[in-house]
Parts: structure tokens; C-alpha cells; sequence
């Protein structure tokens, strides 16, 4: 069934390339142009600021480049002792350390909310929906006041732990494991002799596999992306992901503009491996859900 | 395994494949496996939220002078901070501004995001693996990044905006941080790091559509952008409604976009901008815990009433092939 309906959309695109070779259609790609530009116009522009030093940024027209970025990236990388690179690798572990557990975690109870009855199923899980829905910001502030009762302000952990649990995740987890572990499978374990837990590492994970490569990107960039928490729960700046560490260098920089071009470097150097990141698993992006691995 | 087991699961799949009676799965295994979220989620989810439920019935008493330790005391006041949230008009003036952002934000954003997944999805249109690419990378820019090179491109001495103006017309009265135009410079910021991902959205919801459906309409001589407007549209229409709620919620909690601006534009946004900020200015700056506490509860229960909608639309259909 499956197969029928793939051969179908394979004949209706050679279709469609065929006509497609005849005549461009303009206008919708202008306009698809005219969005990509807008898109990328501040990437440019970063990338053009970044090889100006401070003479230049306020003199040279915005997109011409100058030829100060070397100095610039040795500006930044002395600044502080090299407290950029400490913020660099404090994001990767946020982020990168998050996400993975993240996933773990979703991945576990997404299995089980798919795959097991138990008592309070949909209870449980109607929670964990609301907890999508009135997402982690606004429990910033009480989180904060709690982590500061417990003495935890100001370590890795009181940004962590927040991170690790994504109710979007596990309600992604949820739709995979469904979609993606059929039930015969699992049986067929169990009467193999198979351990619960056995199965679901050694069979269910593997079927979840790019459900779960999306799911630790999203919460990367999440993480990434999550500019209170840090900002609230981190006092020594040796502990602060990127993002702080900007903001910090930008309120700085409005008494003295001499640490703009600091702040523009920084800003370029933490949208790079993001986008490299972003370019290489470009694919898992958009997940067909209907991609099961068994036929 | 043995030979009778498997002439019975044999049986048991060929006479009635739902029952499941011959490989029960162990009572305790679902409670052992949901332990770690469950533990995570209470303390991250359900304790804060608690904790700030009992703040917002508590409030400070000052005693005689409010001198010395002791002077200040913790007490129950019931109500009483939701009373003054109630009438804090700086805080619904937070609401109001942010419901205002997103009338800005919402349409300009979604509208963008649906054309481009209409015309990534349609055909003879050239660029396309190109432009997808393009307009979802500022997704992969965190926002505090994103406001900061916008912030930077909107002021007057570094904006290359305002220097093309200067170029092209000798004018250089461009003021992104005006009272009006603040809106829009913020609401800019919004659109271009949330179109792509919305749109990306939108595109999948395209791409799962039937094509045979296209194929007959093209038959009966429609047009590209007919199909698009009179059949593809309203086909993905829960997707688009999906996207509206879910930028509405955000657009409730805004806070890196306007929270940035207001350190770089020195004055055009208050500190009190948004919701959040007002939140976060309250319980820091302000030191008033138990008034952030039941600021914080309101937009929780504002958010609350939206989310109830979105559960309504999706959960039934979402679960359907899955084992219960």
C-alpha cells in the first residue's frame, strides 16, 4: 500500500519536472528570491561588520567589507582571558549534554506512554500536554526562586536540569513510537525472552532513530535559544552560555563603543556552528512521520 | 521457545490478531519506565508552579520602621496580589502591548510563511531547494543573537539602512526606535526568525497532501495560483490554525527581542515592555516576589484558556494507530 502510493507521487514529480523545464514561472520566484534575501541580508551583513574595525563600522558603506577581521578575532579571543571560548564550550555542553538527555528521556517515556497501559495514562499525559503548552519561561522565575532555596543558584546543573525535561519532546517521542514500533515487534521480543528494557533499547530506539535526531535538534536549539534561565540562575560569568555572555558584552558595549565590533565578531563566531550544524542535518528537519521501518 | 508456544501465538494471531493475551506485558514495567520524567517533570514543572501559586498569596508586612532584622515579616494576604495585579495598569499595559506586537507579528509572519510553502510546493518555480534553505536558516540563530544584529543594523550610526537612505535620497531621518516604529522594528525581528520554521511547517503539511487531487484540478484547466488558493489552503487549513495558536502563546511570553532593544535603544522600550519583562522587572529589580508571583499565574492562566483550544483540535486525531 505503501509502495503503490510512493510509486504514485515518483511518477506525478517526473511529471512535473518534465514541465517544469518548459517555462519558469517569475513571479513566485522573485518572490522566493526577494525572502531569501531578507533572510540572509543580517547574516551579510554580520559577516561584513566582522572584517571592520571601528573607524571602518561607523565610515565604510555596510556591506563592503573592510580588513580587520583577524584583528578583530584576536580582539575577541584575548578579551577577558578568552572568556569567549569558555562561553563557547559552556553553550556545547548546555545544549549539546541537554539535548542528548533530552532525548533519552523522551524517548523512554514517549515508548511508554505508546506502548503500555497503565493507571493514569491520560492523566499523565494531559499534564505533560499543558506542560507544552504553557512552555518553560514563565516557569523561569519560580524555578530560579527554588533552585536559589536549594543553594544550586549559579552551578551547570541549575540549567541543566530544567533543560533535560521537554514535554514537546515527549509528545513527539509519543507520536514516533506509535508510528514507527509496530506492536508484532515488540511481542515477538517478549516471546523471544527478551527484557522490557532489552526491547526497547536494542529494538525500539534503533526503529525511533531519526525521530530522535529531530527531537535532540529541537531541543538543542531550545536550549540554544534560552536566554532567561541562564541569565536568572547564573551569577560568575565563567559559567554563562553565549548568549549571556553577548548581552553582557552588548550592555557594556552602549557606554563604549569601542566594544562593538567585540560584539559583532561574537555575534558572527556563535551563529557558525549552529548553522553548520543546522546545514549537515538539514533532512531531519522534516521527519515524514509515515516512515516506519517495518513493511 | 518452545513448540506449543509458538503453534499457540500462531492461533492467537490467526483467530483474533488484537487480543494480546499471549504475551502480556509486565504490570510493573510502565512505572518503572515513567519514573525518571515523572521525578523531572514534578520538579521542574509542578513544584515551581506550586511555589509560585503559594508566593502569590503571600505579601510583605513591614514592622515599625522596617528597621533591623524581624522587621520585615512573610504574611498571607489571600487575594490581595491579584487585587493589585488586577489594577497594575503598567502590567495590563504589558498585556495590551504584547496582544498589539502580535496583531503586527501574527499575520505578516504567517502570511509570508504560507506563501513561501505554496510556492516551494509549486511547480516551474526555480531556486526552490535554495530559497527553503535561505528563509529557515534564521531559525538556527538564537533570538538574542538575532535582535542584537537587527539592533545593530537600527542604529542610526552603524544601520546599513539608514546609510542607503543617506546614499539614495540625502535623507538620514530614518528613526527605528520611534514610539510607533518600535513596534514594527521589533515585530521585524519576530518575523524574520519565525517565517522559516512556520513556513517548514506549512511545507511538510503540503508535501503529505495527495498529488492526484492537483493532477484533476490541472485537468479541468486551473491555474497554479488558483490551485494553490482554492485547494491547497484550505486543505492544510489545521496546520495554519495549529501554527496561529502556537505563535499566540509565544507572542503572550515575548522577552529577548524587546528586552534586547530596550538596552540598545535608550528609552524607546520601557522595561515593562512585555508581560515577562514586567515579571522579571517586578521580582528583581522591584523586589517584589509575591506581585511577580501573581503576575506570573495571569498570563499562566491567559496562556492556560489558548491551550485548551489547541488540545480540542489535536489530541483525538493525532493517536489514532497507536496500541491502547
Amino acid at each position: 500500500m505503501s509502495g503503490q502510493t510512493r510509486g504514485g507521487s515518483r511518477y506525478a514529480r517526473r511529471a512535473h519536472r518534465g514541465r517544469r523545464t518548459r517555462r519558469t514561472a517569475l513571479v513566485p520566484t522573485a518572490i522566493l528570491l526577494l525572502g531569501s534575501l531578507y533572510a540572509l541580508l543580517p547574516v551579510a551583513w554580520v559577516v561584513a561588520a566582522s572584517t571592520k574595525n571601528n573607524t571602518q563600522l561607523f565610515n565604510l558603506f555596510a556591506f563592503r567589507p573592510g580588513n580587520a577581521l583577524l584583528g578583530n578575532l584576536s580582539t575577541l579571543t584575548s578579551y577577558r582571558g578568552g572568556i569567549f571560548w569558555t562561553w563557547m564550550w559552556n553553550t556545547a555542553l548546555y545544549a549539546g549534554g541537554g539535548a542528548i538527555l533530552s532525548a533519552a528521556l523522551s524517548a523512554l517515556t514517549g515508548y511508554t506512554f505508546a506502548k503500555y497501559r497503565f493507571r493514569g495514562k491520560t492523566m499523565l499525559f494531559n499534564l505533560i500536554l499543558v506542560g507544552v503548552l504553557v512552555p518553560a519561561v514563565v516557569l523561569a522565575v519560580p524555578q530560579y526562586l527554588l533552585v536559589a532555596k536549594l543553594g544550586l543558584a549559579d552551578t551547570y546543573w541549575s540549567v541543566l536540569i530544567p533543560s533535560i525535561v521537554s514535554p514537546y519532546g515527549i509528545y513527539l517521542a509519543r507520536i514516533y513510537a506509535g508510528a514507527c514500533v509496530p506492536d508484532e515487534v515488540i511481542e515477538a521480543a517478549r516471546m523471544d525472552g527478551s527484557g522490557e528494557w532489552r526491547t526497547f533499547l536494542r529494538i525500539a530506539v534503533p526503529m525511533m532513530g531519526p525521530g530522535l535526531v529531530t527531537i535532540f535538534l529541537f531541543q538543542f536549539v531550545a536550549i540554544w535559544n534560552n536566554f532567561l534561565l541562564p541569565w536568572l540562575m547564573l551569577g560568575s560569568d565563567t559559567k554563562f552560555p553565549l548568549t549571556v555572555g553577548l548581552y553582557t558584552l552588548l550592555t557594556q558595549g552602549t557606554s563604549q563603543p569601542a566594544l562593538y565590533t567585540v560584539v559583532i565578531t561574537g555575534a558572527l563566531l556563535s551563529i557558525v556552528p549552529l548553522v553548520v550544524l543546522f546545514l549537515l542535518l538539514q533532512r531531519f528537519w522534516r521527519v515524514d512521520l509515515s516512515a516506519g521501518s517495518v513493511k | 521457545m518452545a513448540a506449543t508456544e509458538v503453534v499457540e501465538a500462531a492461533r492467537a494471531g490467526g483467530t483474533a490478531p488484537r487480543r494480546r493475551r499471549w504475551s502480556p506485558a509486565p504490570r510493573r514495567t510502565p512505572y518503572a519506565f515513567m519514573v525518571p520524567a515523572t521525578v523531572l517533570f514534578t520538579a521542574v514543572f509542578l513544584v515551581p508552579l506550586g511555589y509560585t501559586v503559594y508566593l502569590s498569596t503571600q505579601k510583605t508586612q513591614i514592622q515599625g520602621l522596617g528597621l533591623g532584622r524581624g522587621a520585615r515579616r512573610q504574611v498571607f494576604t489571600g487575594f490581595g496580589d491579584y487585587t493589585g495585579v488586577l489594577h497594575d495598569s503598567e502590567f495590563w499595559h504589558s498585556v495590551l502591548r504584547a496582544l498589539l506586537y502580535g496583531c503586527v507579528l501574527i499575520p505578516v509572519m504567517l502570511g509570508l510563511a504560507a506563501l513561501f510553502a505554496l510556492i516551494l510546493d509549486a511547480q516551474r518555480v526555480r531556486f526552490q531547494r535554495f530559497g527553503r534553505i535561505a528563509i529557515f536558516l534564521p531559525y538556527a540563530v538564537p533570538t538574542l543573537i538575532g535582535s542584537i544584529l537587527w539592533g545593530m543594523m537600527y542604529l542610526p550610526s552603524v544601520s546599513p539602512f539608514v546609510s542607503v537612505m543617506h546614499t539614495l535620497f540625502g535623507t538620514t531621518s530614518v528613526n527605528f526606535f520611534g514610539a510607533h516604529a518600535v513596534y514594527l522594528s521589533i515585530a521585524n525581528i519576530g518575523v524574520w526568525g519565525g517565517t522559516g520554521f512556520n513556513m517548514m511547517v506549512l511545507y511538510t503539511a503540503l508535501r503529505s497532501l495527495p498529488q492526484e487531487v492537483y493532477e484533476a484540478a490541472r485537468i479541468d484547466g486551473s491555474g497554479e495560483f488558483q490551485i494553490a488558493w482554492r485547494i491547497k489552503l484550505p486543505m492544510i487549513r489545521p496546520s495554519v490554525i495549529m501554527t496561529a495558536i502556537f505563535s499566540t502563546i509565544a507572542t503572550l511570553q515575548v522577552f529577548n527581542e524587546p528586552y534586547t532593544i530596550h538596552t540598545m535603544s535608550a528609552g524607546a522600550v520601557s522595561s515593562t515592555w512585555t508581560p515577562l519583562m514586567t515579571i522579571y522587572h517586578d521580582t528583581y529589580t522591584g523586589d517584589d516576589v509575591f506581585a511577580g508571583s501573581a503576575e506570573s499565574i495571569v498570563i499562566a492562566v491567559l496562556m492556560f484558556l489558548v491551550s485548551i483550544a489547541v488540545l480540542r483540535l489535536t489530541n483525538r486525531q493525532t493517536f489514532g494507530g497507536e496500541s491502547q
